[in-house]
């Protein structure tokens, strides 16, 4: 039977993510061989090849332009989730943070000058910042659930970047195809690879300050404790004196600011271009990685890294073996499950059954 | 634009259809919440209660059995949540999030063969004389036998609820599961027994989509109809006859922004693409003011530990 452990245990709040990853592993495996493939391959493919065969040089660089994303997002959630804030649509947020960022680039063209980069941050963090604070906003003042509104948002910002990328947008010279003017060809608002063939671009830089920056404000910083003592203890939280509105305002708001600045990054680097089918789901990813990773900024950057590992490697085993892109979302979904099953032997002890009155 | 080409009676009865995925899912998941657990994997059930019932309704070319393997299919994914929330003891909230997403790609990785088929018609019911009286005919007697389950399922939800006993543990688990416990009822049993009933609604619902609603199989199909589910239970204040006010209310808003896409409104498509989502926003923030009708154990997990 199960016993409540009187504090989580440390041992195991490490080790759950390490158990989740190997049992996603075999039952990937299973699930690979169901398919007709060789599971051994298979899995060596997804973890191996990028960082260690023969093309290594050039998938390397590409977990950086993948895991970027998600640790930037990641960290966003993770200090919303710790204080039982729910933002599960920085899907949204991410497109939201795209728009407003090419917007503000292409409102430029055809000058160019130093200071339309830094405003493309701003306006890519403003746009993820709003459509956040929509949630944030209805759930202080009206006690709406976020979770839903949030994710309702996510699909009423797929219809506005259809509608962009059809019309406010769209490139005058595209011959009439969908989709904006590539940022990559206009030279002020292009995110460039910092040093070339790294794959090291600004949305890097950002994300790894994000992580510092949540490392200290969870651990050196007063709002960071009651983000903390809310998730944990929000009775005694209310008595500290915290205010839960400013806190709603403040973890949603950041999440979409750095969500945001996520899909900015993302459209004025390695998409380029603003159009129909942009998002390819990082904003639900993140979600895995913020878990995986324990809400922990240090952890969440691992496992942004493994994530887009399984990306990269997905692709791999996709033009190479022949996997379905599907089974790749599969596994990360089951890699999520495996976790937050694990996850009992931090909160609670098995112990032998004893016999009782149920 | 020409809105004269709208016809009212084809209109209503366009919106029963498009009602009844969001009413079974609804009506599924408003028991679960009645039990004190809060699944928000609808999604991902819905998705693969959709293509389960899809494949199984072309391989045995029997609509169905398609149906019946669409509730199985939404049960058993429901089982990974209960393995997850009730005897793992995991957050209900993430538990949720995950069926979605895992729900979303084995979907995907099961419907593979399956893109491009068009599915075996469910016939609609005719009876004599009584389908054929204009107007209130096609309106309320010339569906499908499925749309009709779904509004006696609510009946029967709603009597179950109400003045059976069962109704009564049940409810009594949801508002207070310590108190159920001292009482001697079986707290994990119950909620379990619910979950599994929300999942195969759900499932059916998605099933609905796939085999008579769309009928095809696209990827991600449900576009949001089990998150939409999830809030009309809000919507409906935990009562069952207020689901089906709620959804038909939502099919509405759907058949009609399709009809004035169709009749060329000036206003854009995905302008009116998105409005039944920002009108579920409208309706949640109108409605949340008044939290009384939650079950008060909404969402906590309950462990005999004392």
């Amino acid at each position: 039977m199960l016993e409540k452990r009187p504090q989580p245990s440390k041992m195991w709040s490490y080790a759950t993510p390490l158990v989740a990853v190997i049992a996603t592993m075999v039952f990937g495996g299973v699930l690979f061989a169901l398919l007709g493939k060789n599971p051994v391959e298979a899995i060596g493919t997804i973890f191996w090849e990028p960082l260690f065969g023969e093309f290594a040089f050039y998938y390397r660089p590409q977990l950086l332009v993948k895991g970027a994303p998600l640790v930037l997002i990641a960290i966003g959630l993770s200090l919303g989730f710790r204080a039982g804030i729910w933002n599960i649509g920085a899907e949204g947020q991410y497109i939201m943070g795209a728009i407003f960022g090419a917007a503000a680039g292409l409102a430029f063209y055809p000058l160019e000058a130093w200071f339309i980069f830094p405003i493309m941050v701003m306006a890519g963090a403003l746009g993820g910042w709003i459509w956040a604070t929509i949630p944030a906003v209805l759930k202080v003042r009206f006690g709406t659930n976020e979770i839903l509104v949030s994710l309702m948002l996510v699909y009423v910002a797929e219809q506005m970047l259809a509608s962009v990328s059809l019309g406010l947008l769209k490139n005058p010279e595209g011959f009439g195809f969908p989709g904006s003017r590539n940022l990559q060809q206009y030279e002020s608002a292009y995110n460039a690879e910092l040093i070339a063939g790294s794959g090291m671009h600004w949305g890097v830089v950002t994300a790894l300050i994000a992580v510092i920056f949540a490392y200290v404000l969870l651990n050196r910083h007063m709002l960071g404790f009651h983000i903390r003592l809310t998730g944990e203890a929000p009775r005694a939280a209310r008595f500290a004196g915290v205010n839960p509105a400013r806190l709603v305002l403040f973890c949603l708001g950041l999440s979409g600011a750095l969500a945001g600045l996520a899909g900015m990054f993302e459209v004025s680097g390695p998409s380029g271009v603003v159009s129909i089918d942009f998002n390819v789901g990082y904003g639900f990813t993140a979600i895995i990685v913020a878990f995986l990773g324990r809400l922990h900024p240090v952890g969440i950057l691992l496992a942004g890294g493994l994530m887009a590992l399984t990306y990269i490697g997905g692709e791999i085993a996709q033009s190479q073996l022949g996997l379905p892109a599907a089974a790749i979302q599969v596994f990360q979904g089951m890699l999520l499950f495996f976790l937050l099953a694990f996850d009992l032997l931090t909160n609670y002890r098995i112990r032998a059954a004893r016999s009782e009155v149920a | 634009m020409d809105l004269g080409e709208i016809n009212p009676v084809l209109l209503i009865a366009s919106l029963m259809v498009a009602a009844t995925p969001l009413l079974l899912a609804a009506i599924g998941e408003l028991v679960v919440e009645k039990a004190g657990v809060l699944n928000l994997g609808v999604e991902g059930m819905m998705i693969v209660g959709a293509i389960s019932g899809f494949a199984i309704s072309v391989e045995t070319g029997s609509p169905w059995l398609g149906f019946i393997a669409a509730a199985i299919g939404g049960a058993v994914l429901s089982l990974l949540f209960v393995l997850l929330t009730q005897v793992a003891l995991a957050n209900q909230v993430a538990s949720g999030l995950a069926l979605t997403l895992f729900g979303l790609g084995f979907s995907a990785l099961m419907g593979q063969g399956y893109v491009g088929i068009k599915p075996p018609d469910m016939a609609d019911i005719h009876i004599p004389v009584i389908s054929d009286i204009p107007v209130i005919g096609p309106i309320l007697f010339q569906h499908d036998p499925i749309l009709y389950l779904g509004i006696a399922l609510t009946a029967a939800v709603w009597a179950t609820l109400k003045y059976t006993r069962v109704g009564l543990i049940l409810r009594a688990v949801g508002e207070n599961h310590d108190a159920a416990h001292a009482l001697g009822y079986k707290v994990i049993k119950i909620r379990i027994l619910a979950i599994l009933f929300g999942g195969a609604c759900a499932g059916l619902g998605g099933a609905y989509i796939s085999l008579i609603r769309v009928p095809q199989w696209t990827e991600g199909m449900t576009a949001g109809v089990g998150w939409i589910a999830l809030a009309l239970v809000v919507f409906a204040s935990w009562k069952p006859w207020r689901a089906l006010l709620g959804a038909y209310l939502f099919g509405g808003i759907t058949v009609l922004q399709l009809n004035l896409q169709a009749a060329g409104v000036a206003i854009p498509v995905e302008y009116l693409a998105m409005s039944p989502y920002i009108i579920t926003i409208l309706v949640l923030v109108i409605l949340s003011a008044d939290k009384s009708s939650a079950p008060a154990s909404l969402g906590r997990t309950f462990h005999a530990s004392h």
